[in-house]
């Protein structure tokens, strides 16, 4: 497949803070990635790197196997970092204009792109009256008039209402559907969980995993179960049982991670020829809530 | 070229504040033609302005050019504004993600200074030219167009001055704080000569002692391009002869002046994409 974006070993120092530490990766077209982190573990630094804004202090980054530079790279991609800059005192339709003139492209696309995000109707007004909503998907707009190869997005629902916010998931939604390659940082991890294939977590700029969400942990799962008396006894039972690791215990659930493949029949069985009746017993794979708080916290 | 002189000529097209200062200036430099209608009387003594010759060729390229060098300001206003508002706005940033790089985004703005002192010129060539075949005393075309190295001067001036303001608003990036910066450069520079003034006050030639090195500072040699007209005048030389004083100073636009502020142009717009490609943003 198709490389797109390639870091290696890129590292960025701000003073004495290490924001980007050795970080290496590889963006495929086609994929949905998500870069994970908590805030302040240098997602928007790495963004802000390979959109040319914030200069790296050592390491590479290649942009389209290194056919391209990166500020003839860029016209080929459709970015939106934190908050939406645009001209106040433009109209959605001039803005748009003067991307169209930097990006070398004709501007035919504007109405399609503001019919896209909704904003067909007010395409006449100031960007100044836009409210933020209006202006997150004005910036959406912007990233799409050159049919980009990939759209770059930083925290793209971050400060909007719930109404706004699902109205952004519905669009990214539909982008990624037409299979454009979308990179998205955020630290929203039902976002990432609902929209993305592949993960990157970071924290404090290291690297702690990245490939398909859904391998993110070598997990077989998890055991939810309730009883309704000798909650202790169980938990002994469990805890020297040959497939089952650590038990925690969550207000009256139990929870128990497996060490080894094991089904919810065979388990009941066992539980009830040792004397014990659940009254509730889900197996589940572990949430991305889970999997990134364990990565997080092991590592 | 073209393609970013565009960009930027959009950015402007729709700033209500910069269309009006653009308007304001070019209005300006068209009003000089009003000092023509300026008329003194005091009982015996009267001044006709148009009819004391600073409207005869060639002396009026230097004197309109010198009264138009100070209207500059108006387009300075504009210039430093549309520097420091791509990073009140954070749309430096977008620029740059969009696909400028960072040198085109410098010279998007020089070509722009280029083009504003361009017109500028071009517009002062023609109002003088209008004024002249009215009020000169002298319409031979040998004349005419003698002493043109004016409107080169003007046009170097100009160039340099920008880029001075460029340079200020991307190193400040508050446009009120950058034409202030101007402001503090000046009174450095003021200040600067006065030490001079008092350490070479006990030898002979003490200003042209000052000059050699007042030279070289930017403000400075904008000035010198132009040098004042008024004691060139006719009406003011002779009345100065009666009165015993003699002018043997030179009005000419020096090559030297020019190479100096050349100079500092490309310095200031050199410093201005050094910065830029340094900060992150």
């Amino acid at each position: 497949m198709e490389t797109i974006l390639s870091l290696k070993n890129l590292d960025k120092k701000y003073g004495a803070v290490h924001a980007v530490n050795n970080l290496s990766f590889d963006i495929l077209k086609g994929n949905v990635y998500g870069i994970l982190g908590p805030n302040g573990s240098g997602k928007s630094t790495t963004l802000g790197i390979i959109l040319n804004v914030v200069n790296r202090t050592s390491g590479e980054f290649s942009w389209f196997n290194g056919k391209l530079t990166t500020h003839e790279a860029l016209k080929k991609v459709g970015a939106i970092i934190e908050r939406p800059n645009f001209y106040p005192y433009m109209t959605a339709t001039q803005n748009l204009a003067l991307i169209c003139k930097i990006k070398g492209i004709s501007t035919e696309k504007i109405d399609e792109k503001l019919t896209t995000v909704n904003l067909f109707e007010r395409r006449h007004s100031k960007f100044s009256t836009f409210s933020l909503g209006m202006k997150q998907r004005l910036a959406i707009a912007s990233a799409l008039l050159n049919d980009p190869e990939i759209l770059i997005l930083d925290e793209p629902t971050n400060g909007l209402d719930p109404q706004g916010i699902h109205e952004i998931r519905q669009i990214i939604k539909t982008i990624a559907a037409n299979g454009t390659t979308i990179l998205l940082a955020s630290h929203l991890l039902d976002e990432v969980e609902k929209v993305c294939s592949h993960v990157i977590v970071i924290r404090k700029g290291i690297k702690l995993y990245s490939g398909r969400v859904d391998e993110m942990t070598a997990s077989n799962g998890l055991l939810e179960l309730k009883v309704d008396e000798k909650e202790d006894e169980l938990i002994q039972l469990l805890e020297n049982h040959e497939a089952i690791g650590k038990i925690t215990k969550d207000h009256e659930t139990l929870i128990a991670t497996l060490k080894k493949e094991i089904s919810s029949a065979e388990i009941n069985t066992y539980l009830f020829n040792k004397g014990f009746v659940l009254s509730h017993l889900v197996k589940r794979k572990p949430s991305l809530e889970q999997q990134f708080l364990d990565l997080t916290n092991s590592n | 070229m073209l393609r970013l002189l565009t960009i930027e000529f959009h950015k402007l097209k729709y700033n209500k504040a910069s269309k009006i200062l653009i308007i304001i200036y070019f209005g300006l430099l068209t009003s000089i033609a009003l000092i023509a209608a300026i008329k003194f009387e005091f009982g015996n003594f009267k001044l006709h302005l148009a009819d004391a010759g600073i409207f005869n060729f060639p002396y009026i390229w230097h004197f309109n050019t010198y009264i138009a060098a100070i209207l500059k300001f108006f387009l300075l206003l504009v210039i430093v504004s549309m520097m420091s508002n791509e990073y009140s706005y954070k749309t430096l940033k977008q620029n740059l993600i969009d696909g400028l790089s960072k040198k085109e985004f410098i010279l998007s703005k020089f070509y722009t200074v280029i083009a504003f002192a361009f017109v500028s010129t071009i517009f002062v060539f023609l109002v003088s030219l209008v004024l002249g075949m009215v009020y000169s005393d002298y319409n031979e075309l040998a004349i005419i167009f003698s002493d043109l190295d004016y409107l080169l001067a003007f046009f170097i001036k100009l160039v340099g001055f920008f880029s001075f303001g460029l340079f200020l608003g991307i190193l400040v990036k508050r446009s009120a704080f950058a034409v202030g910066a101007m402001f503090v450069w000046l009174i450095i520079e003021s200040m600067f000569k006065g030490y001079l003034y008092w350490t070479f006050n006990g030898a002979e030639n003490t200003g042209e002692k000052v000059d050699a090195v007042m030279q070289f500072l930017p403000l400075e040699s904008m000035t010198n391009l132009i040098k004042e007209p008024f004691s060139r005048l006719g009406a003011v030389r002779s009345a100065a002869n009666t009165m015993g004083e003699t002018f043997t100073k030179s009005y000419a636009v020096e090559f030297t002046t020019i190479l100096i502020v050349s100079f500092w142009t490309f310095a200031f717009i050199y410093l201005s994409f050094a910065l830029l490609k340094k900060r992150d943003l």
